[in-house]
């Protein structure tokens, strides 16, 4: 056990020395979204010239050209496309009240997931797709899906679907708690956790393009983009949460819970600054 | 932050030390096992509330537990005493990632 | 109630490429479930594609194949409207079949 204490300790050691090199932090604490949105995507086109903006949305097929040819190939036969007949399924299917999930979105649910997520200013909190689809079913008499099976990701991957194309639009409007929901989730981003004490951006900024063992690293530009993915490592569909919570647990830190503060706040931040990529949803993934 | 961890290490290493040659006059005991259990405990709740608790720091309490409830409150008191660092550990990282996190961020 | 098989056929003059999505568990027998039980052996043992009448492409599958198994191959021959037909057997005993015209 002292060898634990020792890792820790070189863990932070590394922090610390990371630390060390970085540039004088700023001075200003009042978010400046769409400086950042603009900030993150120069710094991805900037550190991979040769891929199209609107190509970062296939995540590790866009970083060579071995995988992109896979990808190619799959698109030919996707292996989603039993969760998304599944989800057009239930989609249509009514609520044991007669109502339908029609009912509780604009635009009858087609075509919108580019919207996902949006500050409610009543609530005066983020709500995500995810968490839309079970308050439409709760308020419906029906009970919630877990945000980590099937159900949930059939459902959004024909949400997704009915968007492929349509640029993120995704707004801040311009209340306070808006912007702190967008700060919370950056920070949340950048904020090393784990044991394995890495952050979000240490793969997905850092080593977006490179391998962590067999796998290529999806920059963080545009990574939602896809979502729901089928993932052959999960042998299945996956949401947003499933791969927060994941996330969480492979660097050895306790997940939170699907839809807690942090996580609606993460995939908000996440969202704006790939605004302008088109939704490629749902998607594949090794 | 680190001299406390380093004298922590070392007060933990001559605690074991005498414990293993003293070991059979006074072996680990119960209510060792429950103080240093206790203390894991809290400090895990503090990782609780800091929203930052690792996987780790579960994996070496529930160790403890199955340690005790087998008897083996040497084993017991060892893994409580690394939950207690692990979960430190992961309330020092929160704490300084507060701020050191801004150094990552894209501008 | 929907097929298990999608596929997709296309000739193009000498050959003809065959896509099939199959949608099957394809259980090992060596995953544990959440309760640390052994998920029982369920698998695809057997698939035949036949075009005019003989089998043109046989698979022998075991566990080492992963859930809803896609395969892609191609064979000289085949013409635009011509049937091919494809079936599969699992190690239940369980079957589907799938008759779809060359594209």
């Amino acid at each position: 056990m002292r060898s634990a204490i020792r890792f820790a300790s070189i863990g932070f050691a590394l922090a610390a020395l990371a630390l060390g090199s970085a540039p004088t932090a700023h001075a200003a604490d009042t978010p400046d979204p769409p400086a950042d949105a603009k900030a993150f995507k120069d710094y991805f086109t900037k550190k991979f010239p040769k891929v199209k903006l609107e190509d970062f949305v296939n995540g590790p097929y866009s970083m060579n050209e071995d995988m992109h040819r896979q990808w190619e190939e799959k698109e030919q036969f996707p292996p989603y496309d039993f969760s998304l007949d599944m989800g057009k399924e239930m989609f249509s299917k009514p609520f044991k009240n007669g109502k339908g999930y029609a009912d509780c979105f604009p635009n009858k649910g087609i075509g919108i997931r580019q919207n996902y997520p949006y500050f409610d200013e009543k609530e005066g909190k983020v709500v995500t797709l995810e968490l839309a689809l079970n308050r439409c079913r709760e308020a419906n008499g029906e009970p919630p899906f877990s945000y980590v099976k099937d159900e949930m990701a059939a459902l959004t991957a024909y949400m997704a679907f009915t968007s492929r194309g349509k640029p993120f639009d995704i707004k801040i409007p311009n209340d306070p708690r808006a912007l702190d929901a967008y700060q919370n989730g950056k920070r949340y981003f950048y904020t090393r956790r784990g044991q394995l004490n890495f952050s979000c951006a240490t793969c997905h900024v850092q080593s977006g393009g490179e391998r962590i063992r067999a796998e290529v690293l999806a920059p963080a530009l545009g990574i939602l983009n896809a979502m729901p993915i089928y993932r052959s490592e999960w042998g299945g569909m996956g949401t947003i949460s499933r791969r927060f919570t994941t996330c969480n647990s492979q660097i050895r830190g306790v997940p939170l819970n699907p839809q807690d503060d942090e996580y609606r706040d993460l995939e908000y931040y996440l969202s704006y600054v790939s605004n302008g990529l088109p939704i490629s949803g749902p998607g594949a993934r090794p | 932050m680190r001299g406390n961890m380093r004298i922590s290490t070392l007060s933990l290493a001559l605690t074991l030390l005498i414990a293993g040659a003293t070991s059979s006059l006074t072996a680990g005991s119960e209510a060792d096992f429950k103080a240093a259990y206790a203390a894991a405990e809290a400090a895990n709740k503090e990782a609780a509330a800091l929203r930052n608790q690792w996987t780790t720091t579960a994996a070496a309490l529930a160790a403890a537990k199955k340690a005790a409830d087998s008897g083996d409150f040497d084993q017991a008191v060892a893994s409580s005493k690394e939950a207690e660092a692990l979960a430190k550990a992961s309330i020092f990282q929160a704490t300084s990632e507060k701020e050191a996190w801004k150094a990552l961020e894209i501008r | 109630m929907a097929s298990t098989i999608r596929v997709r056929a296309t000739s193009s003059g000498e050959t003809t490429e065959v896509q099939a999505l199959i949608q099957h568990p394809m259980d090992s027998g060596y995953v544990k479930d959440a309760k640390g039980e052994i998920i029982p052996p369920h698998f695809i043992q057997a698939v035949n594609f036949e075009y005019d009448g003989k089998s043109i492409f046989v698979a022998d599958w075991g566990p080492a194949v992963s859930k809803d198994p896609y395969v892609k191959f191609s064979f000289k021959g085949g013409k635009k409207g011509d049937d091919l037909k494809i079936t599969w057997v699992d190690n239940k005993g369980a079957t589907d079949t799938i008759t779809a015209k060359i594209l």
